[in-house]
């Protein structure tokens, strides 16, 4: 009733990105089976959504190496998704013969980060990705399209939201049904995030948004409820916070799950998750690789001193 | 809307200091409020006048406001539980005082060993002696979206108390998330009940980012009115009722935000920065601040 009177959406889907997004930007590389463990734990939280691996070259992405075992390893829960990336026409194939039934593409919103992530320019990287749409629809599989450095590139600096906008449009366009929009560098705040956000909207029915917002410098969770306010009703996020960030060393990386979830449940919008559950999920990764959590929630909640 | 302007409080070298494991030496503390002089910052809480048997950290605090440069334009205000404590401040040289009340029975009861209407009755003593020393006062209402010890604290509670110490004579009331538990829905909801019965120009909110929900919890007061947002510098001063979580949210956080938003706070960033890498040095410590944790160029 509350999330009603204030105009925010009435239920939120949390995209779970910790074993990949957050994985392959750890430090240490986690064993298979671990990894498998982390997914099957979040399968019973009620994360309607959890990106299991990626279909990229081993060379490139040695974390994610063991894609396909990994793939055919997890257990699959009803009404769970298990989206993979899979960067070009041989990724999809791969993720497809492993058993994947929902695929996801990265574009960018600046060239620079294009060339020096994925070696080719927007419109190279979008060709590729087109050749995944139509392999995809042929097989009536899913395509999510992720956008980067939406609100800023650590190459180019600012980011126009113009650009967002028609790398959006493209993605959409070729047939992604969801567009997740990145804060790569977490260098938004709610200013940018608004005026990004009015732009792709012009082109992107809101119901086909997602943030996908990092905490590098504490704004992910200003900049969710912003965009929240303004009617998107998809976030992506990563137990624990796992995965720091690749161009501030020793900075965060993704928003944790576990505070996106406290945010939600504290306004009355409905995730479907319970909160405990992916503490414990946090918990277990978090022992397995030997460091501390990022999520405060965790941080607060498992070390509260008797009063 | 947002408002154009937000004044900032700094309250890093009494509340954040005070809830640091390390003590730190008075050159210390006044090198650091001098160095929070410097940053555009128009209000710098210095120390508390408390008795040093409760709150060891602030022992030295007549030697820290005798020691300080105050600069003109800069407000210091000291914390002053009573009217002793507010004798020793004036003399001390404080121009501008604060006292502490709490929307929670309990936590006022564990914290000062009282009621709330008898903490009240203390603070009015205050009043009195500070309207004719002509000192403003400036109070805080603790535990306004929850409590260590009595879990959910009502809005109307929370508004009833603050109500009494503005019609005292507070000019500003500062509302206070002692443990961090709030989230944009109870802030709201919390800030409605007080908006009726005290000025929105007079509110202030004081956020603790113990669950992450500080920055979210502020942009909301930001939209409903609110233009005075408390912080400490580098987020120092760790949370007393969840080991080894964290406290205040950090000033640099709150600044960025705020720059990105267009709006005017007068605070130099970078200089703020340094300042947060001068106090963790000192009290060798990490800094709470993402923002100075991040290195990224842009």
């Amino acid at each position: 009733q509350e999330s009603q009177v204030s105009g925010l959406p009435e239920y939120i889907k949390i995209v779970e990105v910790g074993p990949r997004d957050g994985l392959q930007n750890e430090k240490v590389i986690v064993p298979t089976d671990i990894k498998i463990e982390l997914i099957n734990r979040l399968s019973k939280t009620g994360l309607p959504a959890i990106e299991v691996t990626s279909f990229v070259s081993s060379k490139w992405v040695p974390q994610m190496a063991d894609q396909k075992e990994v793939m055919r390893g997890i257990e699959r829960h009803p009404g769970v998704r298990y989206p993979v990336l899979t960067p070009n026409l041989r990724g999809f194939h791969s993720a497809i013969a492993a058993g994947a039934t929902e695929v996801s593409v990265f574009g960018a919103a600046s060239e620079t980060f294009s060339k020096m992530n994925i070696n080719c320019s927007i419109e190279e990287s979008i060709k590729k990705f087109e050749e995944v749409a139509t392999a995809a629809r042929n097989m009536n599989i899913p395509v999510r399209g992720y956008v980067s450095c939406a609100l800023g590139c650590p190459y180019e600096g600012n980011i126009v939201p113009a650009k967002v906008a028609e790398v959006s449009k493209r993605l959409y366009s070729m047939g992604c049904y969801e567009i997740s929009l990145g804060d790569t560098i977490g260098v938004g705040t709610p200013g940018s995030m608004k005026r990004m956000l009015e732009a792709v909207m012009k082109e992107i029915p809101l119901s086909a948004l997602a943030v996908h917002c990092h905490d590098t410098y504490g704004q992910a969770l200003a900049n969710i409820l912003t965009a929240i306010q303004m009617g998107v009703a998809v976030v992506d996020s990563s137990v624990a916070g796992l995965g720091g960030c690749p161009y501030a060393k020793g900075a965060t990386g993704n928003v944790a799950t576990e505070d996106v979830i406290y945010m939600l449940n504290g306004l009355g919008i409905n995730t479907g998750v319970d909160l405990y559950a992916v503490m414990e999920a946090g918990n277990f990764i978090c022992t397995a690789l030997n460091k501390k959590t990022n999520s405060k929630v965790a941080q607060a909640s498992f070390n509260t001193g008797t009063i | 809307a947002f408002p154009r302007r937000v004044k900032v409080v700094e309250v890093g070298p009494r509340d954040g200091l005070q809830n640091e494991k390390n003590i730190v030496p008075t050159p210390v503390k006044i090198d650091l409020i001098n160095m929070l002089s410097e940053t555009g910052l128009q209000v710098i809480e210095a120390t508390s006048f408390v008795s040093p048997k409760w709150i060891p950290q602030m022992a030295d605090h007549t030697e820290v406001m005798q020691g300080i440069n105050k600069l003109p334009g800069i407000s210091y205000p000291v914390l002053t539980p009573n009217l002793k404590g507010f004798q020793a401040a004036v003399a001390a040289g404080a121009k501008e005082v604060s006292i502490f009340g709490a929307a929670s029975e309990l936590f006022t009861k564990k914290n000062i060993n009282c009621s709330i209407a008898e903490s009240l009755e203390r603070f009015n003593e205050v009043m009195t002696a500070a309207r004719a020393a002509s000192i403003p006062v400036r109070g805080y209402v603790s535990c306004v979206l929850g409590c260590p010890y009595e879990g959910k604290i009502s809005a109307a509670k929370v508004a009833e108390v603050s109500k009494k110490m503005y019609a005292m004579g507070c000019y500003e009331i500062s509302l206070g998330d002692t443990i961090g538990v709030g989230t944009p829905g109870s802030m709201k909801e919390m800030l409605t009940a007080v908006m009726k019965e005290v000025p929105v120009g007079a509110l202030a909110v004081h956020c603790h980012d113990t669950y992450g929900q500080a920055l979210a919890n502020i942009l909301v007061a930001l939209q409903m009115g609110v233009s005075v947002v408390d912080a400490s510098v580098a987020g120092l001063g760790g949370c007393p009722y969840a080991k080894g979580a964290s406290g205040n949210v950090a000033t640099e956080d709150l600044v960025y935000m705020l720059n990105g938003m267009g709006i005017h706070t007068g605070v130099d960033l970078q200089k703020l920065m340094d300042t947060g890498t001068f106090i963790c040095n000192a009290l060798n410590r990490r800094t709470n601040s993402k923002v100075s944790q991040a290195s990224c160029r842009l």
